[in-house]
């Protein structure tokens, strides 16, 4: 077995993004949408730390820091939206949403 | 010891992020939740296996921490009993599937093809945490600034968006 290199951390970081992809088109629940974007960030955090340290750069590592800055701030204003959501509409499930539709 | 922990990381990382978006006993959003606490703290475990020591705490700590706590909060604000009779549609589930692998296949491939990585040694960067401190407040001031003055807008709107009335 060849030991573990970038090339190891990239295929799981594929794998974990199509995954997040996945739960995104598939799920209709806004909360559990909202999770597989997680994943997909998730996703390209493992990539950008992986690039970093097999090219021993730390500017990868910088970015991660301020990518989950990001998610944290996007989570908190998102699930205020969600909460706003089911607030006048009574639903987090996406076929149910349907104002813009026509 | 190291591969075999990547391994076992890996497969964890992966596995729980299935049961995150397809749980077969539940549709429950808690569970999905809960599991990705699992993932998380999972991948924490391979950002330590990549001598990200710091970025690992931090993600421990903000992800499984914070967020997933903020996650379930919400969850249980809104009750959400009647949504787990409902079904995965197996039509949107094929495209899905069919979207989601091929974008799988086409990046898969494209790691084969470029020979990605190939002869670079991992870095031994120790003491990474005081360099990662040091390019943060040196190199990238502005940019730390301008993410504390995100998070008070996020702040902001959080808490009108939370209000009763918008006006």
């Amino acid at each position: 077995m060849t030991p573990v290199g970038l090339q190891h951390y990239l295929v799981v970081s594929v794998l974990l993004f199509c995954l997040g992809l996945l739960g995104v088109l598939v799920r209709r629940n806004v909360l559990v949408i909202y999770m597989s974007l997680e994943l997909m960030l998730n996703a390209a955090n493992l990539a950008l730390v992986a690039f970093s340290r097999f090219n021993n750069n730390l500017d990868g590592q910088v970015i991660v820091f301020f990518i989950i800055t990001v998610a944290a701030s996007e989570v908190a204003v998102g699930l205020a939206l969600i909460v706003a959501l089911y607030r006048r509409r009574h639903t987090t499930h996406v076929e149910d949403l349907t104002a813009l539709k026509n | 010891m190291q591969d075999s922990l990547f391994y076992l990381f890996a497969a964890l990382t992966l596995l729980c992020g299935v049961l995150v978006i397809a749980n077969p006993f539940t549709r429950n959003p808690i569970t999905s939740a809960m599991f990705l606490v699992l993932t998380i703290v999972s991948l924490a475990g391979l950002f330590v296996l990549l001598h990200a020591f710091f970025l690992a705490a931090v993600q421990i700590l903000v992800y499984a921490g914070a967020v997933m706590v903020l996650f379930l909060f919400v969850i249980m604000l809104l009750d959400l009993k009647e949504e787990e009779g409902r079904k995965i549609k197996a039509g949107a589930g094929l495209v899905g599937l069919a979207a989601a692998g091929g974008i799988a296949l086409v990046m898969m491939a494209v790691i084969r093809q470029s020979n990605v990585g190939v002869g670079l040694k991992a870095a031994n960067v120790e003491g990474s945490t005081a360099a990662l401190g040091q390019r943060l407040f040196a190199d990238y001031a502005l940019p730390f600034e301008l993410i504390s003055l995100l998070l008070l807008v996020a702040m902001i709107g959080t808490v009108l968006l939370s209000k009763k009335d918008l006006k």
